[in-house]
């Protein structure tokens, strides 16, 4: 039989790594964006929480604007009576996130080509405001419940066979699980879309060099568009995961501060990075905690990530898997 | 062209100056409608704007006023909620109450030295109870010492009397607000022999794993949480998922409202808060708001939230102000009071029962009676659940009243350091 200690230590990490892989579904998104056009977008946080608004919405049937509409017409509207099936309300969301993804091109980026990155993040910052108050006014500040069907809760069968192996059940939340075989599946979608489509080898050939693959025909703006479609299909994963988790409210853009170290960790330029990024920060804030939470006073995990990130920025600034920083005088 | 300019600028000082003329009485509403707590603020700063509608509406005001409740955004951001202070002070602002205890810290001594009240119901500083040392501040009719006190109270009376042995653990928000009754339960714990343990979960609160695995380890037989914004709805998410027995689960009364629960659905049900004030919207109150504000169309909100939590917590807030704004017209012989005259209404303002049941909201709140020394009430509370099924929350203990045995020198001690602090010294001598 393990020590008690050691059981608990057990459970930790691997609670550790779960929570690891629902910030990796966050640093997804920016990792995208930035590996394809340098743009590190502020607005992800948002982005999911808008996700997330719009796919409720469109389940409950609730009319966008209703309050917007009501308080100059004077009517009373609020939901248009239908529900939508959780797949078909996800394909329309999906679909919203398109649409998102080329007006923020036509209007945004489209006039800041060959601008400084630091205006494009700028302009982000912008976007994020705007998409926080645009998505209050569509569908209200009020909490939402979640529901796709995903399960949630203690996993009964984790619990027995570890009570069997080891005398403790362990917890996994369901959702977690869910979330890990989500990413796993994102991952690969993700590696295959980039190494075998077409469309994936324009995005990496921007990724490398702007000039050298408008030279050869690829049009800047339609991978700008597809590469802010699928960071808006990452947001919206991601969303689902943290508002199921947590209900949809506006705190659900926070989840972009737990990204930030994970980024800095795994490399603002890999995929892989973004998960394995997550499921060390993952696994050491909670470590962290159990270990040393009691001795402190606890609530270490917030700035741990961050303390934790800034170790590997020393030895590897670029990251665990971000590209070789060099530079020639 | 310098002519048409000239009348504008007279037709806007007249109408300005009609403007002040129609609503003598400046009630500022510093709400939070956007951000991460926009969920809780909403329906507050709604039940909040609404009664002061109907009062308006239905009576013609308060005393032959209007109210003017101009409404500033704080995002529950302190910054921003003293510079909706600084942004609406000059307009005669008569009372402020700002619904967030961050925001109350920063205004308290700003507020002592413009001589306006300010008014923080069941949240902001605690010691803020003894009038002797603050002079213009009220936290009537409970705060967050007496809420831990009537929390371990109920357990005592759960428990035959005796928590000896027991294990409490508080889940707080790790802030000023959240670390409040921390002390309150040190003493509680050391009096009645309880052990208690603390798990702080940082702002926002969506990621409170580690927390409460540590429960699931710890096994404590009570949880006792100040929570608020989504760290309410993720804790009790998560104590759902631990299976951690709801009926032994207590929130204070900002982590007990309908948002907290619902997203949680079947897993919230038998979870309890504490209350300081009625449930539902079965009250007369609601007959007249429906009338003169909802269907009238000058609601502040859809009206969706009449009668939650928040909104009933809001227009009780309002409630008071109103009634302590016509303590004041009654003791100055005037109704257009200014703020020196509101802040002597607050300090002797009493309301029974009989004035409840007149104001159409019987048995809602607790009576009570400030006086100069005492600007805190008496502190009580009561328990409501949550049944899932039906979606509302029942009340399932009469007025509970805290300890003062512990909580009086506890607030002499704090409010004494404050003192010195700021140079104060004690009145009503």
């Amino acid at each position: 039989m393990l020590p008690d200690q050691l059981l608990f230590a057990m459970e930790v990490t691997l609670n550790g790594l779960m929570a690891g892989v629902m910030y990796a579904l966050v640093a997804l998104g920016f990792v995208l964006i930035f590996k394809a056009s340098g743009i590190f977008n502020y607005a992800q946080g948002v982005l999911a929480l808008f996700a997330a608004l719009t796919l409720v919405g469109l389940q409950n049937g609730q009319i966008p604007f209703a309050h917007l509409i009501n308080a100059t017409f004077g009517t009373k509207l609020h939901h248009f009576g239908w529900t939508l099936p959780s797949v078909v309300a996800i394909a329309l969301t999906a679909l919203v996130m398109v649409g998102l993804a080329y007006l923020i091109e036509r209007l945004v980026l489209k006039h800041l080509v060959n601008q400084e990155p630091i205006i494009l993040f700028m302009a982000t910052i912008g976007l994020a405001y705007f998409l926080e108050g645009l998505g209050d006014v569509m569908w209200g500040a009020d909490i939402k419940k979640l529901d796709v069907g995903l399960p949630q809760g203690i996993s009964e069968s984790i619990e027995s066979v570890t009570d069997a192996w080891f005398g403790y059940g362990f917890f996994i939340d369901k959702l977690d699980v869910v979330a890990a075989l989500v990413a796993a599946a994102l991952v690969a979608a993700l590696t295959l879309f980039s190494q075998y489509t077409k469309y994936g080898r324009a995005l990496r050939a921007v990724a490398d060099d702007h000039q050298a693959a408008l030279s050869v025909g690829i049009s800047l703006r339609f991978v700008w568009v597809l590469v802010w479609s699928i960071a808006g299909f990452v947001a919206l994963i991601a969303g689902i995961m943290w508002g199921t988790k947590s209900g949809v409210q506006f705190s659900l853009s926070l989840i972009a501060l737990k990204a930030l170290p994970v980024l800095m960790l795994g490399g603002f330029t890999s995929i892989p990075g973004a998960i394995v990024g997550g499921l060390i920060i993952g696994m050491g804030e909670k470590l962290f905690e159990f270990f040393a939470g009691p001795l402190i006073g606890g609530a270490t995990e917030n700035w741990f990530a961050y303390v934790l990130a800034l170790l590997f920025l020393v030895f590897r600034p670029q990251g665990l898997f971000g590209e070789r920083i060099i530079e020639r005088v | 062209m310098k002519k048409s300019f000239t009348l504008l600028a007279a037709a806007a000082i007249a109408a300005g100056a009609a403007g002040a003329a129609q609503a003598d009485l400046v009630v500022p509403n510093l709400s939070y409608r956007t951000g991460p707590f926009a969920a809780g603020g909403i329906p507050y700063a709604d039940g909040f704007q609404d009664y002061f509608t109907l009062l308006n509406e239905r009576d013609g005001g308060i005393g032959g006023e209007k109210v003017l409740t101009p409404e500033c955004e704080t995002a529950y951001n302190t910054e921003k909620g003293v510079e909706c202070y600084e942004a609406t002070k000059g307009q005669g602002a008569l009372v402020y109450n700002p619904l967030s205890t961050g925001i109350t810290y920063q205004l308290i001594p700003k507020m002592q030295a413009d001589g306006i009240t300010l008014y923080t119901p069941g949240y902001g500083r605690t010691s803020a109870a003894n009038g002797k040392v603050f002079e213009w501040v009220f936290n009537y009719p409970a705060n967050y010492w007496d809420a831990a006190s009537v929390a371990v109270k109920y357990l005592l009376d759960e428990n035959g009397g005796s928590l000896e042995g027991k294990k409490i653990a508080l889940l707080y928000h790790n802030s000023a607000y959240g670390k409040e009754p921390i002390r309150t339960l040190e003493e509680l714990s050391e009096k009645h022999g309880f052990e208690l343990s603390m798990l702080p979960i940082d702002s926002p609160g969506q990621e409170q794993k580690s927390q409460w695995l540590q429960v699931r380890r710890e096994k404590p037989d009570f949880v006792v949480f100040y929570g608020w914004g989504v760290m309410n709805s993720v804790a009790i998410q998560e104590a759902a998922n631990i299976r951690f027995p709801m009926e032994n689960f207590i929130g204070i009364w900002w982590s007990g409202s309908e948002n907290d629960v619902i997203p949680a659905g079947a897993g919230a049900n038998g979870y309890k808060s504490l209350t300081m004030h009625g449930v539902g919207s079965d009250y007369p109150v609601y007959a007249d708001l429906k009338q003169y504000v909802h269907d009238a169309g000058k609601a502040a909100g859809d009206g969706s939230n009449v009668g939650t939590v928040l909104y009933s917590r809001g227009m009780y807030a309002a409630m008071v102000i109103a009634e302590a704004i016509r303590k004041a017209q009654e003791l100055a012989g005037t109704s257009a009071v200014n703020a020196a005259q509101v802040r002597d209404g607050f300090e002797a303002l009493e309301i029974t029962e009989a004035r409840m049941e007149e104001l159409g909201l019987p048995d809602f709140g607790q009576p009570f009676a400030a006086s100069c020394e005492d600007h805190g009430g008496p502190g009580m509370a009561r328990i409501q659940q949550w049944d899932a099924n039906e979606r509302k929350w029942t009340l399932i203990s009469d007025w509970i009243a805290p300890d003062d045995e512990v909580l009086t020198p506890l607030v002499m001690e704090d409010s004494a350091a404050y003192a010195k602090e700021a140079g104060l010294t004690e009145r009503c001598n």
